[in-house]
């Protein structure tokens, strides 16, 4: 290669790549911005690392070469693999050297790093529910889901569907009525929620669950509180049928199962955690050694069933017994359903929201 | 808890029974009420100015008791009975010389003379939904709900009101356009008044015309509008919806100027500030939070823990940086008068009225004689 050259390349590099950089962000908007960063990041890389590789004699680029800019493919592509191996002998090197100081130091080595995660790393939410907050446990107490936390209702849950459903949403339904006790699944004859809801008031049922399909694929639930709300609409995604999973268990028992609920922290996390709560009766059976697990991370929440076993003193076993399913909230609304007059608590806006990656809102 | 009364300059009433005051100043808010009585009964439906200095605030709950609260002493200094649970929460509160009119959602409107138990009642027809004084008239009140269109009313004649707006025209299949006006706002320096409807018009009446029709219709998204608020700049005014949406729309041809963003859950009370072009909103999402009209930015958050219903601003300055930047701008303002004024003197020696005077009769008698001209030729 002409050294006298370089200097030159790399200006029209720079300049290509920033054009590119442009009219990416033109071409896709927001999402695509992160992936140009990272590039970039790369590029940098790429001119920062031959200061680590000036050791080696026959890798002795100038100091401001990149292997993006051989031309010839075959050649690019050996040097990049040269380069990764270069970089991952370098890596290995130094997890050994650490390993071996930290042996070295036995007892006195410093503790191990925790891995930075979006979850860790979340941005303080000021909603953030304090247990001993006078004024939040005063509206907890009175909201519309205190009948059922003062034992004076039972639950009793309504499943359907949008109109018409296909065979995969129905069984999902009808599974969903095994993990949910006292759950009745009706048939929706092209029937309005609006005409259905005073029905479900006036025959004593405390919740009403819409499942939505789009191509044969239940992909929303409506879950919403009766008499009078909140109700939740969720998207639902990566459904599990019990057939489609390995090393389930046996069909889950009648038992009422215990529920666990992860990680509702915020006050619209708490509302959201009260909901589920409140689909379950309150004195589960023990005896039946079946759990309902709401999981929340990261805002999706993940739904499991399990049973479990005392295997001895120590060791405890589980067996998922299915259906399972991610909900992700959408809106949550004040008053029985009412798409059109209700008025919202929450709703999701993913522009508005979701611009800051490390922000969660249950 | 005097000094902090004395501090705070938003006021918000929320769902739980709690009157809530903000400083921005010191940026804490504080709660002005026993937490051990606490009950969903006693929630603020409304809040009001007790009188013009601003240092009572009234608060209207939902069990028909009416509370004055003594910003200078940081209590609740009177409570009154004005209605029960019969008929309905308070749509509105305002305060006449020597009077509180309170108003409910069954529509009876009552005047409460100070000293004298008497009261006189007027009838708004059912559903109403807000109550609003005329600020530059404060005998006239404006009330309006679902069903039941808008009506303006003299307190000194309680029998009929003066206005009663009239349903729009039927739509193109031929069909009545339902009526739910959710709030109303009467316009400073002229007898127009704006309304929001839940579904989803902004509409603008105008008394004094013959027309008992609005003279503008804008419509903004598809969500029900349930708070408006008039900025101090004047010329358009600000929407809320149910589901978090803010908008400022444009009262000459009634098109979205720009719109307020952050905000989660539907809008409950909306109000600018009288002075400052600034926006407070609160509702649902627990937040009360404060925009700026021009550029639009999110200024103050503030989580308050309670449902919110309804929002106040007295008219101080609300922060320090404020204070010193309305000072400047007045200052500069009263400069700029007298040099204007200073100009106007100078110019008095020329008489450029006569002039224009002038130019403007020939031109009047040319435009008249082509008419006479036209009507000539038609009659051809």
């Amino acid at each position: 290669m002409d050294r006298a050259d370089l200097p030159e390349k790399n200006m029209d590099f720079d300049e290509e790549s920033k054009q590119r950089t442009g009219k990416k962000k033109k071409g896709k908007g927001k999402k695509s911005t992160k992936v140009i960063k990272s590039e970039e990041t790369i590029v940098k890389k790429d001119e920062t690392e031959p200061a680590s590789m000036d050791a080696a004699p026959e890798m002795a680029f100038p100091p401001t070469f990149s292997v993006s800019e051989i031309k010839n493919k075959q050649r690019r592509h050996v040097m990049f693999m040269k380069y990764k191996q270069e970089k991952r002998k370098v890596r290995l090197e130094i997890r050994k050297k650490r390993k071996k100081e930290r042996e070295a130091l036995g007892d006195k080595a410093p503790p191990k790093e925790v891995p930075k995660t979006i979850e860790n790393q979340r941005v303080y939410d000021e909603t953030t529910v304090d247990p001993g907050d006078e004024e939040v446990a005063f509206d907890e107490g009175t909201d519309e889901f205190s009948a059922y936390f003062n034992r004076l209702t039972n639950p009793k849950v309504l499943i359907t569907t949008s109109d018409r459903p296909k065979t995969r949403t129905i069984m999902f339904c009808n599974q969903l009525a095994t993990v949910i006790p006292d759950a009745h699944v009706y048939y929706r004859r092209g029937l309005a929620l609006k005409r259905i809801i005073p029905q479900c008031v006036s025959r004593g049922f405390t919740y009403l669950m819409v499942i939505n399909e789009d191509r044969k694929v239940p992909n929303g639930m409506v879950l919403c509180h009766l008499p009078d709300g909140p109700t939740a609409h969720f998207k639902i995604s990566n459904v599990r049928l019990r057939k489609e999973m390995k090393r389930r268990g046996k069909e889950p028992t009648a038992h009422s199962p215990e529920v666990i609920l992860n990680n509702f922290t915020t006050r619209l996390g708490h509302s959201i955690g009260r909901l589920f709560a409140a689909l379950y009766p309150h004195d589960p059976h023990f005896v039946g050694r079946q759990v309902a697990t709401f999981h929340n991370q990261r805002d999706f929440i993940f739904f499991r069933f399990h049973r479990y076993i005392f295997k001895n003193e120590k060791r405890v076993g589980i067996q998922e017994l299915g259906p399972r399913f991610t909900l992700k909230l959408r809106s949550l609304q004040k008053g029985s359903f009412d798409s059109k007059f209700g008025e919202y608590e929450w709703v999701h806006k993913r522009h508005e929201m979701d611009s800051c990656r490390r922000k969660f809102h249950l | 808890m005097v000094s902090n009364s004395l501090d705070c300059s938003i006021w918000v009433g929320s769902e739980t029974g709690i009157l809530k005051g903000i400083s921005l100043k010191k940026k804490q808010a504080f709660n002005f009420c026993e937490m051990s009585c606490l009950s969903r009964d006693q929630e603020v439906c409304a809040l009001g100015w007790g009188d013009p200095q601003e240092s009572e605030v009234l608060v209207g709950c939902a069990n028909g008791v009416v509370k004055t609260f003594s910003t200078e002493k940081g209590i609740f200094t009177e409570t009154r009975e004005c209605g029960d649970h019969t008929q309905g929460k308070f749509t509105g509160l305002a305060v006449t010389d020597s009077a509180l009119v309170t108003c409910v959602e069954s529509g009876l409107l009552k005047v409460w003379k100070e000293g004298s138990t008497d009261t006189v009642e007027m009838n708004a027809g059912g559903g109403v939904c807000r109550m609003r004084q005329n600020k530059s008239q404060r005998s006239r009140v404006a009330t309006g709900g679902k069903e039941n269109p808008l009506k303006v009313w003299d307190l000194e004649r309680p029998d009929k009101p003066i206005f009663i707006a009239k349903n729009v025209a039927q739509d193109w299949l031929d069909l009545r356009v339902p009526i739910w006006v959710r709030d109303i706002a009467f316009i400073p320096d002229s007898d127009k008044i704006v309304t929001c409807t839940g579904h989803h018009q902004v509409r603008v009446y105008d008394p004094s015309s013959p027309q008992r029709r609005p003279v503008l219709e804008a419509k903004f998204g598809e969500y029900p509008l349930t708070a408006l608020a008039l900025p101090a700049s004047g010329g358009s005014v600000v929407v809320g919806n149910t589901q978090g949406q803010l908008a400022i729309l444009d009262l000459r041809k009634g098109l979205v100027r720009g719109c307020l963003k952050n905000l989660a859950g539907g809008v409950r009370g909306l109000e600018c500030h009288p002075t400052l072009p600034l926006v407070a909103s609160c509702g649902l999402d627990r937040f009360l939070r404060v925009h700026n009209l021009e550029d639009h930015k999110l200024q103050h958050k503030v989580y308050l823990k309670s449902r919110l219903n309804c929002v106040l601003l007295s008219s101080s300055c609300l922060e320090l940086s404020g204070e010193d930047l309305s000072g400047d701008v007045e200052e500069v303002k009263q400069e700029g008068d007298a040099e204007e004024d200073e100009v106007w003197d100078a110019m008095e020696t020329v008489t450029d009225k006569t002039k224009k005077r002038a130019n403007e009769e020939p031109e009047a008698v040319v435009t008249e004689a082509e008419s006479k001209k036209k009507r000539k030729m038609a009659k051809k």
